[in-house]
């Protein structure tokens, strides 16, 4: 067998395993190929900019962002019970509070719908008491994008607070720090990179929402028509500006991908006090 | 001032102690990894509510079950860690005006009052610093000073120097004991190395399994322990004196060649087991390669239990000592109290620790 050349650690994966990951990667690649083959590139920035694109660029950046806000807000309190707060069921309301990450959107929008929408469990009673109607309207976007991309956080959070050393906390305590200062001057800033992550994920998460938002909010230009939702009708009616559009959007998230990877890709980086070094 | 009278139930542990510290005393809680020391030391935090007892600070009454309980933000205790858990995301300065901003210091007052801690324990080139780029004695010191800074009643130090290396160990040691003598709170610290308890505490209580099995000064419980267990533990001769060219010298005028060590104040550390006991009278003493040789008398002799088959002696004269030797050997030897006897020990046995 002829000798193979000392290239370090990187070139010993066997071969086998070697060319099924290339397909693996070709896999990934040649959509997003595909796309930049057939893309009409002398018309593109005239497609980008023509009105019923930019209103559902807007559109789609006004509400992910609210949804963003929204599981922060939400999510990082209901991360931190779960992290940190030991009750009966702990699992099952984890499950429960992480089952729109594995559930079909669609799946998600049609429950939301029997809850929130106006013949809903709770939607009867806000248009009743509180006149406040969800299926389609722009809010009900913000709801649909808010029930799939809130799971994102809770998990990065989740692990982050878990990974925490609680004695720090511990320590805030006796320097007479009480709880609320505790979090938010000790325990939050030790986890922030992780709540960045996890709202950054949250946040390409709700930009690409689809199913859930078209089945609780509907299609409607103006009001609820998201970018994926304007590129899946584009399909019928214009496939150049859909694969435009589809381009916009696989830019940002690839985009944000590639800004996360030493966060969420990079693993915990533990500090701790370095005991060994010389006392001077 | 301190008054614990503490029961804890954790798992198999019961820890059932009572401690009284008085402003400006320092008491060691000496122990095996596991008697409960850090459990007791939460207790007094308040990071633990006890079962049973009662906690005193100052006279008040910080924790009695079933219905007094104060949080450990509002009690009067600074903690020390045992690996300092300084806050990695704040500068030195910040970590030490944590305490005094979290009790509604003013921003501004709380950096001056930070900045004047730094500067009394020598720190003040590290004020801008990060933790993670200080040294294990420097961290240990901004815990110290952070602890400090708001001036507690109580300072409770738990294992402050096992998360160092040897060699740094013996220095922070001396450091430690100097920033200490000057608070005049009560102090407790924990610890299982009872070269720590000699030289930064003038009592100590012995915690074996959750219960004090001595208490006494350093020098009490050494003389004489009252179990086997306290005797391994505590019973090592340290020996407080002056280095000069390989020689020891006790304030009594008592000489003690050692190994090798700096010049300067140091403390001796000889094992009674490594004591060689010979009769002054019945053997004459040849060259041996032991270059420490005291005549010395037998003041009691200690079979520390019964079954046992070593016995403790104690000895006065120029030195007083602690030897242990075998049963077998004491019967050979044939010692009683008012014997004059011969003890050895290699330089290379004795340990020193600068001071």
């Amino acid at each position: 067998m002829a000798p193979t050349p000392r290239r370090g650690a990187r070139t010993t994966l066997p071969w086998p395993a070697l060319v099924l990951a290339i397909i693996a990667v070709a896999f990934f690649a040649l959509p997003l190929l595909g796309l930049l083959w057939r893309a009409p590139w002398s018309n593109a920035w005239s497609y980008l900019t023509a009105h019923d694109s930019l209103v559902a660029l807007r559109l789609s950046l006004w509400c992910s962002l609210w949804a963003t806000v929204l599981s922060l807000l939400f999510g990082v309190p209901l991360a931190w019970l779960l992290a940190r707060v030991e009750f009966a069921g702990r699992s099952v309301v984890r499950a429960l509070c992480l089952l729109s990450m594995v559930l079909p959107p669609v799946v998600g929008g049609v429950a939301l719908f029997f809850a929130l929408g106006r013949r809903g469990l709770v939607g009867q009673w806000l248009d009743r008491w509180f006149d406040i109607r969800l299926p389609f309207t722009t809010a009900g976007v913000v709801v649909a994008q808010t029930f799939v991309a809130m799971p994102f956080l809770v998990i990065t959070v989740e692990a982050a607070l878990r990974q925490h050393d609680v004695r720090i906390d511990e320590a805030a305590g006796t320097l007479g720090a009480s709880r609320w200062y505790t979090f938010r001057r000790v325990t939050l800033p030790a986890v922030r990179p992780a709540v960045v992550a996890g709202a950054v994920l949250a946040w390409a998460r709700a930009l690409g929402e689809f199913g859930a938002t078209i089945t609780f909010a509907g299609n409607f230009p103006g009001t609820t028509q998201t970018l994926p939702l304007a590129v899946y009708l584009a399909l019928d009616t214009n496939p150049e500006q859909a694969i435009v559009l589809a381009l916009v959007l696989i830019a940002v998230s690839f985009a944000v991908l590639l800004g996360l990877r030493d966060r969420w890709w990079g693993g915990a980086r533990a500090r701790r006090v370095d005991a060994t070094r010389w006392w001077s | 001032m301190l008054h614990a009278e503490v029961g804890v139930q954790r798992g198999s542990l019961a820890l059932d102690v009572a401690l009284d510290v008085a402003a400006g005393e320092r008491v060691a809680v000496l122990g095996p990894n596991g008697a409960g020391k850090s459990t007791l030391l939460r207790a007094i935090a308040g990071l633990l509510p006890i079962d049973r007892g009662v906690i005193a600070i100052d006279s008040v009454v910080v924790d009695r079950p079933p219905d007094e309980f104060v949080a450990p933000e509002r009690r009067n205790v600074g903690v020390v860690f045992q690996q300092y858990l300084l806050f990695d995301h704040l500068s030195v300065l910040e970590n030490v005006a944590f305490g005094p901003r979290a009790r509604g210091v003013k921003k501004a007052d709380a950096r001056r009052g930070a900045a004047e801690w730094l500067e009394r324990l020598g720190l003040s080139s590290y004020a801008d610093e990060r933790p993670a780029a200080l040294s294990g004695g420097q961290a240990q010191r901004v815990a110290l000073a952070r602890a400090l800074a708001l001036s507690p009643s109580l300072l409770l130090l738990d294992e402050p120097l096992a998360a160092l290396d040897a060699g740094t160990r013996d220095l922070v040691r001396r450091d430690l004991r100097s920033h200490l003598s000057d608070f005049t709170g009560a102090t407790v610290l924990v610890t299982h190395d009872p070269v720590d308890a000699f030289a930064l505490a003038q009592r100590v209580i012995v915690v074996e399994d959750g219960h004090v099995v001595q208490a006494g000064t350093l020098d009490e419980v050494a003389a004489h322990p009252r179990s086997r267990y306290v005797a391994d533990l505590v019973g090592v001769n340290l020996v407080a004196g002056d280095v000069r060219s390989g020689v020891l010298t006790t304030p009594a005028g008592a000489r003690i060649v050692i190994a090798d060590a700096a010049d300067g104040p140091a403390l001796a550390v000889i094992r009674p087991h490594s004591v060689v006991l010979a009769r002054s009278t019945t053997t004459p003493s040849g060259v041996t390669s032991a270059r420490n040789l005291w005549h010395l008398t037998v003041v009691d002799i200690d079979r520390m239990d019964p079954t046992g088959s070593r016995v403790r002696l104690r000895l006065d004269g120029e030195l007083a000592l602690a030897a242990e030797i075998t049963v077998g050997a004491l019967d050979a030897l044939s010692l009683a109290p008012g014997d004059r006897v011969e003890a050895s020990v290699k330089a290379t046995d004795i340990e020193v620790v600068p001071s």
